[in-house]
């Protein structure tokens, strides 16, 4: 039986996997989600299911590979000049625990930033962290990203929120 | 008393847009111009036939969807009666704007915030306060004492409602014409009760570019092979490792997989240009035609039709029908999407997935899914397009060259077949069709 994970350490997940984002380590990133790992952005508030009706994102790992091979190809041609990014978190929450089934919620409001050439584009959001243990260490069973602005009328976004 | 001030209209001097197309090329100014853009929201928005909506959009008495068309807010409203009312967001009294969500429910009447004049929902005048101060004035009498105006024309096709800005012009049938509307009669007929429903929010994207960029590559076929090359490489190499039964995953790939099909696919497909600037891709074949059959679906489809209609109506999956200028349909997966320019330079475009009401689950799952794969903003495909439409809206400014090129398959004297089925989907002619649409629709008189 492991040992149940301080808050500490539930938090330092999310501040680690918004760096790798924003520093592009994308395969150190892909490699914190669980094997049914989930990346949601629903596209209205209080959206009850991202595969019933459209939402901004919702992928699981197969189609998070996906995406990262398409920005490894040089062919990527959206992603010239290149596209950086940048979150800027509030200090997560811890908003469950359950040790037992090893199953730790947190919410963290945040500010996104994605930059390309001369142009900016600001979002902000909250995001939905549900972790579970595993046998290799702690990992993101579910990403939820809350855009404020989800219903909006918006660009093109290119990394992840 | 002073005098108004003599105001030039908008439209002065009935300058001519021919000089900006010719059969095979149309000049930049036609995406980069200012005056363009006036003239078009002047001409070509008013006169022509514009989507608004779904009507499912609004099921109940006092539901209300609004839209802003190239400058005109509009408001579709339920009527008591059941029927539809479509009427210019604009408060009779000082203009200010009756609705502010995009969606709602107005009760059993309207009411302007701003010094409380109330409509019935067709928009006539119910009431004002301090009426007596009225007494003896012209109001009544003027357009003000009317309520709220109506644009000069409104159709209710099978729930698809359309509207005319301007009194005058082309009636919707001829406007459209019997091919085009088949593509929506087809997608009606796809639901076993004959009704479609809206599912969920729309897909809202702001671009770069000027609506008709946006407008052209519904119907460019040549593009996909190169433009979306990474997302088609990286789909390839996810589908050779494809575990099976994995629903969600595999749904997926059968709608991105195709799009690294190769030119002769797409001139397989098949085409047709249509007058006004109307144009159907994919008679034969589509990047859709490849999905999954759903039995059970299918079965009840065939009770209703018999086998061979039932088949033949869901064989009909074309790429895009161009409704011009304002909106593209797909019959499977059932989508429509939408344009509103904002500027010569800005543009909206709106991806509404729809679904036969009471549709099976996997029908909603497979629109659902494509419309987030390929017309979101997070879209690993349309990232691709949007890049290449604002790149070519910035490129078009340098100097060299004025003209945009759409001469691939031209023939003399194409143009004086109106309607012309098409052998090769390759073939620029459905650009040069939208141009002379837009000819017609930008006439000075
Ligand atoms: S502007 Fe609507 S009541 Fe005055
Ligand atoms: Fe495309």
């Amino acid at each position: 039986m492991m040992q149940a994970p301080a808050d500490a350490d539930l938090t330092r997940l999310i501040y680690q996997e918004a760096r790798l984002i924003d520093q592009g380590r994308f395969d150190e990133w892909y490699a914190l989600y669980a094997e049914d790992g989930l990346y949601w952005m629903p596209l209205a508030p209080g959206q009850h299911s991202g595969l019933d009706e459209p939402a901004l994102m919702y992928e699981d790992k197969m189609l998070l590979r996906l995406r990262l091979d398409r920005m490894k190809d040089p062919r990527a041609h959206s992603l010239h000049p290149a596209v950086r990014c940048l979150h800027v978190l509030q200090a997560p929450e811890v908003t469950g625990r359950d040790a037992a089934a090893a199953h730790y919620t947190l919410s963290t409001p945040f500010i996104y930033v994605e930059t390309q050439g001369d142009t900016q584009h600001i979002l902000a959001a909250t995001a939905e962290h549900e972790l579970i243990g595993t046998p290799q260490g702690l990992r993101i069973k579910t990403k939820k990203v809350l855009l404020l602005n989800c219903d909006a009328a918006l660009p093109a976004i290119q990394l992840l929120p | 008393m002073s005098q108004p001030m003599p105001m030039q209209p908008p439209d002065a001097g009935g300058e001519s847009m021919a000089g900006l197309v010719q059969a095979d090329r149309v000049h930049r100014d036609l995406y980069l111009s200012a005056r363009v853009y006036e003239l078009e929201r002047e001409r070509l928005w008013k006169r022509a036939w514009v989507f608004l909506g779904h009507d499912s959009l609004v099921p109940k008495t006092g539901d209300y969807y609004t839209a802003q068309i190239a400058g005109q807010s509009l408001a579709m409203l339920r009527q008591a009666d059941g029927t539809l009312a479509v009427m210019f967001n604009r408060c009779a009294h000082k203009g200010s704007r009756l609705l502010h969500e995009r969606q709602g429910n107005t009760g059993k009447f309207l009411r302007c915030p701003y010094h409380a004049w109330t409509y019935k929902l067709d928009g006539k005048l119910m009431s004002v306060p301090l009426k007596n101060d009225y007494e003896g004035t012209g109001m009544s009498a003027s357009p003000s004492g009317q309520g709220l105006a109506a644009p000069g024309g409104v159709r209710n096709y099978k729930g698809f409602v359309f509207v005319r800005i301007s009194g005058a012009g082309l009636d919707f049938d001829r406007y459209f014409g019997s091919t085009a509307l088949a593509t929506l009669d087809n997608m009606v007929a796809r639901s076993p009760l004959g009704e479609l429903e809206v599912v969920g929010a729309p897909l809202r994207n702001v671009i770069r570019c000027n609506w008709k960029m946006y407008l052209e590559n519904i119907n460019d076929t040549v593009h996909p092979i190169s433009t979306h090359e990474s997302a088609a490489t990286a789909a390839a190499g996810i589908g050779k490792s494809l575990p099976e039964g994995d629903a969600g995953t595999s749904l997926a790939m059968e709608q991105l997989l195709p799009f690294g099909a190769g030119y002769s696919f797409y001139s397989d497909m098949g085409a047709k240009v249509l007058p006004n600037g109307h144009s159907v891709l994919g008679t034969k074949a589509s990047i859709h035609s490849g999905y999954a059959p759903l039995p059970e679906y299918e079965a009840e489809l065939a009770a209703r039709y018999g086998a061979d209609q039932a088949r033949a109506l869901l064989s009909f999956s074309p790429q895009n029908t161009v409704f011009y200028p304002s909106a593209a349909f797909k019959t499977s997966p059932s989508l429509v999407r939408v344009l509103r320019p904002l500027g010569p330079d800005r543009t909206l475009v709106e991806a509404w997935a729809l679904a036969p009401k009471g549709a099976p689950q996997r029908l909603r799952q497979r629109v659902a899914s494509y419309a987030r794969l390929v017309f979101s903003p997070m879209s690993v495909v349309a990232h691709d397009d949007v890049h290449l439409f604002e790149s070519q809206q910035i490129g078009l400014g340098s100097d060299g060259n004025e003209w945009v090129s759409l001469h691939r398959g031209h023939q003399a004297g194409e143009a004086q077949s109106p309607e012309l089925a098409l052998e090769n989907g390759n073939n620029e002619i459905m650009m040069r069709n939208q141009y002379r649409g837009w000819l017609r629709l930008m006439d000075p008189a």
